[in-house]
């Protein structure tokens, strides 16, 4: 009797083994990097880690089909290398002897494949579903884009330095000719000054005279 | 009487006043910096080095220090001396030499105009990398992702990001030079920056060149240094230098060697563009000439050789970090496929677990498709010019730590490099129109340099529509090279053979106290228009046998990534031929029209006899 009760017992599950095998059509194979990942923390895979992989999966199939309890028993593993790598496959709770659609699997994976990775210290590129491709981030576009704010932080500068470049020239300028025209009116002053005291002996200097004298070559 | 000497003291004024409003430099110390910032440019640091590698290493620079002893020093020393002594733009000194030779002075002007255009689309380009250096991660270093998020954009996919983020990010290139494309609106922004701020060191000419100068020509020397200490702790710097410097005395066989070697000291030292002359009209005319150009001469080839060391570390590391992914991507290939433990093979002893696992499957290692890694591959991935900077560069920056650092400084360091180039090239324009008193006095300075820079930045529009780089190219080599080895040329000529070369000899005297020793008469009379001579021809037969054609960069090529080799259209070829030969025209075209001129005057003379006909009244009287 006991031995018949045994039997029944491990027949599921021994019924359930041979739906896996690698390469199974509704299975996935799963790889793990865990040294690349941590190096000098990495943690050995054991029993327990295989153990808890297969909870978080049944986790991760509860999350997504709302309603169904999924156990880690439903959750069958063969073919572990080690690599660590090993092909998994998910009968239904229902009816242990179907294996839940691939399609199905791949959704429930992507969902959580954040908690999966994590509950492992893992990320997309060390804990690999083959087949599965992980979502990729969306990139992040800042807006302004940070090209146009050094470019507009440069071409302030610049354009304040030539500013005052030009300002200082005109300035320079007008300086200098107030200088002249100070100069030339110190010349008509004193030129005056002469003809106001020289009227007696002298008499008026007359310009139009001496102008010609440059032009004819005699 | 007494108006008579004011008068005369009036010319006497206005003369003093035209030599003391000629701008000079403020010392000497400015002076040299700037024909040393002039000479150093971009070339230093990617054409020579390229050359080095690609020509055995270290017995390259025995062709190189002859061209630089028999041709490039003694065309020096006579643009310096010529300009020093005649104080005059390029126009200016052909003019007084020979009214004939004036042609040389408009070419050369022609020629500095037309390569300031497509270098500071180069210093653009150089912007544009520097305002992207500041983000975190560098924006060639990903991919960016396709429309729908589920993978990467193909045509960066095929290439590399750091190629997409040049071609396809920053050029926005055609895939060949008839389709023009539409004008890219960021680099007009970053042309514009590039202009802008040339103009504000350009301003006053001389002047604020002066006192920009202090910086722009120290800066890279500084950043060089800093990039020699870093590169030379980086892994794999040591197989990058042994490459470099390795000598291979075969390639001295090959008179191409000799050619490039000529011609790259020839355009390193920027002779012919009458930057130079320029430059030097501003001194006292006391001056040692001949030890300014021993010091701009040698400094400039130290500096290529300085320069060359970290780039070639650099690319060493890089070349090393190739050949490590080359390799890391062969062990996940064995260990994903055989199973065997993360980790378990390494770099070190890969080569065993090949061995083994060959022997043991070797079906399976076949079926692979492992990659070869050969450390000797990825060094050989050489690069010049834009590539060098732009891509080869760029992607070894990323792989150093704290690479937004290690990115700002070199394109600081480039541009620094090329502005100090672009200011002989403007004063090689400026000058001469100053002297010829073409601008009507009532235009300020400021707004004729203004205007040059103008005028230059709305002709380059061009090069910045998709197919702006292989227009670019053209300009390269058709402008900046043949015109210029022409123009040296007869300028030699012109000064040993026209003007005198015991004139000259004695004018040097003066100047420097010394007179100029057998070595600088040998080379002047005989060695060095020689020497041009033969580079020209050889040159002009090298580039007849080559097929015109350009690297198109088209994704939609068969063999993308490789480059899409296509021949110039008939009418981009007319454009090559005429770029070459418009900067040469006027050479004859002066001569004949002086010529004209002469001959003129000399049968109106014939004709007229009559000493009191007022028609020629001409002064001779």
């Amino acid at each position: 009797m006991l031995e018949k009760i045994l039997v029944l017992l491990c027949l599921p599950s021994a019924l359930a083994q041979h739906l896996c095998t690698p390469g199974a059509s509704d299975g996935y194979k799963v790889r793990l990097s865990i040294k690349t990942a941590l190096g000098d923390q990495a943690y050995v895979w054991n029993e327990n880690e295989m153990f808890l992989f297969r909870a978080t999966l049944a986790f991760a199939m509860r999350t997504h089909f709302n309603g169904q309890m999924y156990n880690v028993s439903n959750i069958v593993v063969c073919d572990e290398t080690p690599r660590v790598s090993f092909w998994f496959v998910v009968t239904s709770p229902l009816d242990t002897s179907t294996l839940v659609d691939r399609k199905d699997v791949e959704e429930a994976v992507r969902k959580s494949r954040n908690r999966i990775n994590s509950a492992f210290l893992l990320t997309d590129k060390t804990l690999e579903f083959i087949g599965i491709a992980p979502t990729l981030a969306a990139p992040v576009y800042p807006d302004p884009p940070p090209w146009l704010i050094v470019f507009g932080v440069v071409m302030g500068a610049v354009g304040a330095g030539i500013i005052i470049l030009l300002v200082t020239s005109v300035l320079q300028k007008k300086r200098k000719k107030n200088e002249k025209s100070e100069g030339e009116d110190d010349e008509e002053d004193t030129r005056v000054k002469t003809v106001e005291n020289g009227t007696a002996s002298d008499g008026v200097y007359n310009m139009s005279f001496s102008d010609d004298e440059r032009f004819t070559k005699m | 009487m007494d108006r008579d000497a004011e008068s005369a003291e009036q010319t006497q004024v206005d003369g003093l006043k035209e030599i003391i409003e000629r701008p000079k430099w403020d010392n000497k110390v400015q002076y040299l910096l700037t024909c040393i910032g002039f000479a150093v440019g971009l070339g230093n640091v990617w054409r020579f080095p390229y050359l080095c590698q690609i020509y055995g290493g270290g017995a390259f620079l025995i062709p190189y220090a002859i061209a630089l002893v028999f041709e490039g020093l003694p065309l020096l020393h006579m643009e310096l001396a010529i300009g020093q002594r005649l104080r005059m733009g390029s126009v200016g000194v052909w003019n007084s030499i020979s009214p004939y030779l004036g042609g040389l002075g408009v070419a050369s002007l022609v020629v500095s105009f037309l390569v300031g255009l497509f270098y500071n689309m180069i210093l653009a380009w150089i912007l544009w990398y520097f305002f992207h250096s500041f983000q975190n991660p560098l924006p060639w270093r990903d991919c960016p992702l396709n429309f729908n998020l589920t993978g990467w954009v193909s045509e960066c996919e095929k290439s590399s990001p750091v190629n997409y983020f040049w071609y396809r990010e920053t050029l926005n290139i055609t895939p060949n030079i008839e389709t023009s494309g539409s004008v890219q609106w960021w680099l007009v922004l970053c042309l514009a920056s590039a202009w802008c701020l040339v103009y504000i060191c350009f301003i006053r000419g001389i002047e604020t060149i002066g006192k920009a100068i202090y910086v722009t020509a120290t800066f890279p020397y500084l950043v060089l240094t800093i990039f020699l200490v870093r590169s030379l702790t980086l892994a794999g710097a040591t197989d990058g230098l042994i490459y470099l410097f390795t000598p291979n005395w075969e390639t001295l066989k090959n008179p191409k060697v000799w050619l490039d070697a000529a011609t790259q000291i020839f355009f390193s030292l920027s002779l012919a563009f009458g930057g130079l002359i320029a430059f030097s009209s501003y001194n006292a005319q006391k001056n040692n000439c001949e030890r300014d150009a021993l010091i701009v001469g040698c400094v400039n080839s130290f500096t290529s050789i300085y320069a060359s060391i970290p780039i070639f570390a650099i690319l060493g590391f890089k070349a090393n970090e190739n050949y490590n992914d080359c390799k890391q991507w062969n062990i996940l290939r064995l260990t994903n496929s055989f199973n065997i433990g993360d980790e378990n093979i390494t770099l070190e002893n890969y080569d065993d677990w090949f061995k083994y696992l060959n022997k043991t499957d070797p079906s399976e290692v076949k079926s692979l498709n492992l990659k070869t890694c050969n450390l000797q591959t990825f060094l050989d991935q050489s690069a010049s010019g834009t590539g060098l900077a732009f891509i080869v560069f760029t992607e070894a920056v990323i792989k150093m730590p704290g690479s937004q650092v290690w990115a700002v400084l070199f394109f600081v360091m480039l541009f620094s490099l090329g502005l100090s180039s672009m200011f002989g090239n403007l004063e090689g324009v400026l000058t001469p129109l100053l002297d010829l008193h073409m601008i009507p006095p009532w235009i300020p300075k400021e707004i004729f340099t203004g205007l040059i820079c103008l005028t230059s930045f709305t002709v380059a529009l061009i090069f910045t529509l998709g197919s702006g780089n292989y227009w670019l190219e053209i300009f390269n080599s058709y402008v900046g090279s043949m015109p210029l080895l022409i123009i040296a040329f007869f300028e030699i000529i012109s000064v040993v053979y026209i003007y005198g070369i015991n004139k000259f000899n004695d004018d040097i005297e003066w100047m420097s106290g010394r007179r100029p020793n057998i070595y600088w008469q040998a080379t002047w009379r005989f060695i060095s228009p020689f020497m041009l001579l033969v580079v020209f021809v050889a040159y002009v037969v090298v580039e007849a046998e080559k097929q015109p054609t350009y690297n198109a960069w088209n994704p939609d090529y068969v063999q993308f990534p490789l480059a899409d080799v296509q021949p110039y259209p008939e009418w981009v070829f007319v454009i090559c031929v005429l770029l070459s030969v418009l900067p040469v025209v006027p050479i004859p075209l002066v001569a004949l029209y002086k010529l004209m001129g002469f001959l003129k005057k000399y049968i109106m003379d014939r004709h007229n006899q009559n000493p009191y006909a007022n028609e020629l009244c001409h002064g001779e009287l």
